[in-house]
């Protein structure tokens, strides 16, 4: 049988029009087009909505952030509203939720391309920014909650004149490798994934100082087939490392509270509880960020409905997944029959003031999420983006009763006392939240917001066994 | 600018274009030449008759390298230069280091695969003399060109004109050599 016979085989039995896949992108009109739409809001003038939405986050980020930073490392950590018995407070909580956004950035990007999805091609370099940006805005909690800040240096196994070393046999250390690893690691993919968009940003530079700045990041990239083939291969490498730091680096902040003997924290589910909290917390973090900037930087084509739809299924995933270690963690505590373990878990529902937590961690986590089950809210953008900003607010809500409800009121009742948090860890928040926004914001409009290399390669025109691509009579010869 | 040429550039307009062109200097006999793409192709790796990248062997090195480093310097730091008791547990245990060894073994082995890219590439290298070609700015946007070094053994400024016109080239010119 001659190969076109086989095309026509191959065509009579396609699958019908409404189960075929959804095209990677809308109205695709050729390789020219696709470089000219996806570089056009990097090139292009600064809009309005960027400049309403970048000042805010930049005050944040430059005033209210320095403020309450400086004030806190030039007075102390009883600025905040840590005290015994709550030494830990905000500053944890916001620790591990960025940490949380991090995640399903990496997961994203990284999981999905060693899965071969090609919808990720759209939508893996807005992961990658937010995955930067948030372990940042992560680093800094612990480094300023040591107190002394100027000592965090202590941390790194440096030889020094005290003839100290810090003891690896604590996962308090582990964390602090973890989380640079995270930082590094995450930067380095985020930039070689650049490198060949870089390149196209140098090639249709029109002005001498966009020439020369795109030259030196893109470091001299041709795009030989000798340059793609080892890129392919560091790509591909550097996909199954993030992969390994998705699983790796909330375990290790989980650590940090399972090795600990408090009731609530002593629990071997923990690692795996506050991965896969991390990637829905990160998910939700997807759906406001996707939603809100397919529209504003006019990017419809390539950030489909079909994609959304898909990042709204994957955040019902681990939605439920969190949901199924919310009942076990609370069905251990009823088993194990420890009366502290019981207190805790009663008290989390049931008692004194921070119960609104517990039923926000709870309507959120385990109510909303099951709207995701309809196709109607999932082709829904502006219900997609409350349910990513709902999300958000649960997966806080959780991490504050993780770290505040278990501590306020531990074995000993003399030991109780109450946690408020102060204006400067309201100011601290406010202020990280706003430098991640700037951050990105900067990022969005600056740098090349869709990968352009991968997304020309996964249309029907980049693949040379495609009629499209250039293929004769079904296939190349 | 010098009169040295680097050598002659055509243009292609799809992938499988290209790679039937690729396919056909290679069966020319040409051995200095490459293929540049917006994207990399399917199969251009077969038709460039590329074996497996050293990339990922210059990632496990520094990988590895990186854990055993951390292994001993745990040990060193924890066991022999500061001891301290914690718990009553032993100075050294493998389990302990684990979690920091693997960490920094991903950090190693991240480092590796960047640079290694970078390296076994010769970047950064901040000009090209194919960089100078206006042509060639469109390689990044829609184009898919062939360049066969003045270097090869073969190369004859008429007759690998002729081959790249044969083979369904446009646009072929010459590339100065600016070094």
């Amino acid at each position: 049988m001659s190969e076109l016979a086989n095309l026509e085989e191959l065509k009579r039995h396609a699958p019908p029009a409404d189960l075929r896949r959804a095209p990677v992108i809308e109205g695709n009109l050729g390789l020219g087009w696709l470089t000219d739409k996806l570089s056009a809001f990097a090139e292009g003038k600064v809009p309005l909505w960027w400049w309403i939405a970048f000042l805010p986050a930049a005050f944040a980020a430059t005033v209210i952030f320095p403020v309450c930073l400086f004030y806190q490392v030039f007075t102390g950590v009883g600025v905040w509203g840590n005290n015994h018995p709550d030494m830990w407070g905000w500053d944890i909580v916001n620790f591990i939720w960025w940490v949380g956004v991090a995640h399903a950035g990496t997961l994203i990007s990284a999981m999905l391309f060693l899965t071969r999805q090609h919808w990720r091609t759209t939508i893996g370099r807005m992961a990658e920014a937010m995955t930067v940006f948030a372990v940042a805005m992560a680093g800094l909690y612990p480094a300023i909650h040591v107190g002394r800040a100027w000592f965090d240096w202590f941390m790194f196994p440096i030889p020094n004149s005290n003839g100290m070393w810090p003891q690896f046999k604590s996962p308090l250390m582990w964390d602090v490798f973890a989380v640079n690893t995270y930082l590094m690691v995450s930067s380095l993919f985020w930039f070689m994934g650049m490198i060949p968009d870089f390149a196209v940003l140098r090639d249709r530079s029109t002005t001498r100082v966009r020439r020369v700045i795109f030259s030196f990041l893109a470091m001299g990239w041709t795009g030989s087939a000798w340059q793609w083939h080892n890129y392919e291969k560091a790509y591909v490498v550097l996909c199954g490392l993030c992969t390994l730091l998705v699983f790796t680096v909330s375990s290790i902040v989980g650590l940090d509270f399972c090795t600990a003997q408090i009731a609530g924290w002593h629990a071997t589910i923990f690692p795996l509880y506050f991965v896969i909290g991390a990637v829905f917390c990160g998910f939700g973090m997807m759906l406001v960020l996707l939603t809100s900037l397919r529209k504003l930087c006019g990017l419809e084509s390539f950030i489909t409905r079909s994609h959304i739809d898909k990042v709204a299924k994957l955040t019902l995933v681990s939605g439920l997944l969190i949901d199924y270690i919310y009942l076990m963690e609370i069905f251990i505590a009823w088993y194990s029959g420890d009366p502290y373990e019981r207190w805790v878990f009663g008290h989390r529902f049931f008692g004194h003031s921070y119960m609104v937590f517990g039923w926000m961690m709870i309507g959120i986590n385990v109510c909303v999420t099951q709207l995701l089950w309809f196709k109607k809210v999932r082709s829904n953008l502006a219900w997609l983006f409350v349910i990513g900003v709902l999300i958000n607010i649960g997966m806080w809500s959780e991490r504050f009763v993780i770290v505040v409800g278990s501590l306020y009121q531990d074995f000993l009742p003399a030991n109780w006392g109450v946690y408020h948090p102060t204006i400067w860890d309201v100011g601290l928040y406010v202020g990280t939240l706003g430098a991640f926004f700037m951050l990105y914001l900067l990022f969005v409009k600056f740098l090349p917001v869709i990968a352009i290399s991968e997304v020309k390669g996964a249309t029907p025109q980049g693949d040379p066994h495609h009629p499209l691509g250039g293929a004769k009579k079904g296939g190349h010869s | 600018m010098s009169d040295k040429v680097y050598g002659l550039m055509a243009e292609f307009d799809s992938p499988g274009a290209v790679l039937r062109a690729a396919e056909q200097v290679r069966g020319a006999g040409y051995r200095r030449w490459d293929v540049f793409t917006p994207f990399p192709i399917h199969g251009l790796d077969q038709v460039m008759g590329y074996k497996n990248s050293l990339v990922g062997w210059v990632s496990l090195a520094l990988g590895a390298g990186a854990f055993f480093s951390v292994v001993g310097l745990i040990w060193y730091a924890n066991a022999y230069d500061n001891r301290f008791i914690v718990g009553g547990k032993p100075m050294f245990s493998p389990p302990m280091t684990f979690v920091p060894s693997y960490i920094l073994m991903i950090m190693g082995a991240a480092f590796g695969a960047l640079l290694g890219m970078l390296g076994i590439n010769q970047l950064p290298r901040l000009h090209h003399p194919l960089l100078a070609k206006k042509r060639f700015d469109l390689v990044t946007r829609d184009k898919f060109i062939i360049v066969i070094g003045a270097n090869d053994q073969k190369f004859c400024a008429t007759e690998t004109r002729k081959l790249l016109e044969a083979i369904g080239g446009a646009n072929v010119e010459i590339v100065e050599d600016c070094e």
